[in-house]
């Protein structure tokens, strides 16, 4: 059995990672409630973006003068998958999840001959894809702190993109990141980026005798760029919500364990003592009997 | 009396607020929207300010926004601007 000295030992360890585990369940709850904020504050923007794109989008004729990122490239050979994650880990199966859907897609694909790249935005998400699809990774960005990130941040990685698929680097981009859904789920979620999906029936609603200045497609070339770089700030902005969110679980399960392991070391602290006590006792009756 | 004027930016809803009129810099030239303007859509120049009139006759609000897009439906004016500067 181990010595007291060696369970006090243990047991303030313990307790010291529970402090630990304890704070930084609260810094994730600060920052999950500023998260959540941020990827509320940029969903009213995302969502009208969306409803012009697709209705202007419904009216356009689709022709080879279309711009590329409404039209696709025509075929659908090469994917990219842009998967967003972040760089720190310690936030339970956040990652993980992300990087599994992306995997199992990714397998999908390839079982049907096509080819698939990554885009991998957090160093999470590298990590996990590298041992598979090491040759298969074309960028990695570091975005550091997913709460701090700006607007201006994501249009660099959206013009990059945007770039990469004007030159023919792929045909379809999916983008992979968590959806907040509450503080104690997170979806992992695949949208397509690159082409824009249009849905047929939400066009359908605008009225026709809409004035347009320019002329739509010169619209629809304007908007088509800033709707990737939209769709790129959400998924980061959902992912900084479930990261906190997912972190705050994890730590608040850490705390608890260390709690429960705790009271049974101290169990175990205060066995031993009471077996040492109960020994000391006899020696000294044994020791006055025998006189 | 009064136009329903939403400017949104990706970062946030900058403003939702029931106004007179806004002067908005298209693309193609500035135009003016009061309540019951037709349903329209246009790209902004950028760099350009919006001009705010919370009244008739009132000292316009000006607000420099960049890279942005205008529509006009039954319900109002909707402005998504990506970047808000306020006028010093």
């Amino acid at each position: 059995m181990a010595s007291l000295k060696a369970l006090k030992i243990r047991i303030n360890s313990v307790k010291s990672t529970q402090k630990i585990t304890k704070a930084m369940k609260m810094v994730a709850a600060a920052k999950l409630r500023r998260a959540t904020e941020a990827a509320e504050a940029s969903r009213p923007y995302a969502e009208r973006l969306e409803a012009v794109v697709s209705s202007i989008a419904s009216k356009v004729t689709v022709g080879p003068q279309s711009p590329k990122l409404l039209a696709g490239t025509g075929k659908d050979d090469v994917h990219l998958f842009v998967v967003a994650t972040s760089d720190k880990g310690l936030a339970g199966a956040f990652n993980t999840n992300i990087v599994r859907l992306a995997r199992k897609k990714a397998e999908e694909l390839k079982a049907e001959g096509k080819t698939v790249k990554f885009y991998t935005i957090g160093k999470k998400g590298r990590d996990g894809l590298v041992r598979s699809f090491r040759g298969d990774i074309v960028h990695s960005i570091e975005p550091g702190d997913l709460g701090k990130l700006s607007f201006a941040d994501v249009q660099g990685w959206a013009e990059d993109l945007t770039a990469r698929f004007e030159a023919g680097e792929f045909d379809v981009a999916h983008l992979f990141f968590s959806k907040f859904v509450t503080v104690l789920t997170q979806e992992p979620t695949q949208i397509q980026l690159m082409p824009v999906a249009v849905s047929a029936s939400e066009g359908a609603g605008v009225s026709a005798s809409v004035e347009y200045e320019p002329d739509e497609e010169e619209i629809l070339a304007d908007l088509l760029p800033r709707n990737v770089a939209v769709q790129l700030l959400r998924a980061n902005r959902e992912n900084a919500a479930s990261e906190q969110g997912s972190k705050m679980t994890a730590m608040d399960n850490a705390t608890r364990n260390a709690g429960d392991m705790i009271n049974k070391l101290t169990i175990q602290y205060n066995r031993t003592r009471q077996a040492a006590i109960t020994t000391e006792l006899i020696e000294i009756i044994a020791g006055a009997e025998a006189l | 009396m009064a136009l329903k004027f939403e400017l949104v930016t990706p970062e946030k809803l900058y403003r939702s607020d029931d106004v007179y009129m806004v002067v908005v810099p298209g693309s193609e030239g500035d135009f003016g929207v009061l309540e019951g303007h037709s349903p329209m859509m246009s790209t902004l120049r950028s760099d350009a300010s919006l001009e705010i009139y919370a009244s008739q006759g009132a000292t316009p609000e000006k607000l420099s926004i960049a890279g942005g897009f205008a529509e006009v439906n039954e319900n109002g004016l909707t402005v998504l601007a990506e970047r808000v500067i306020e006028a010093a």
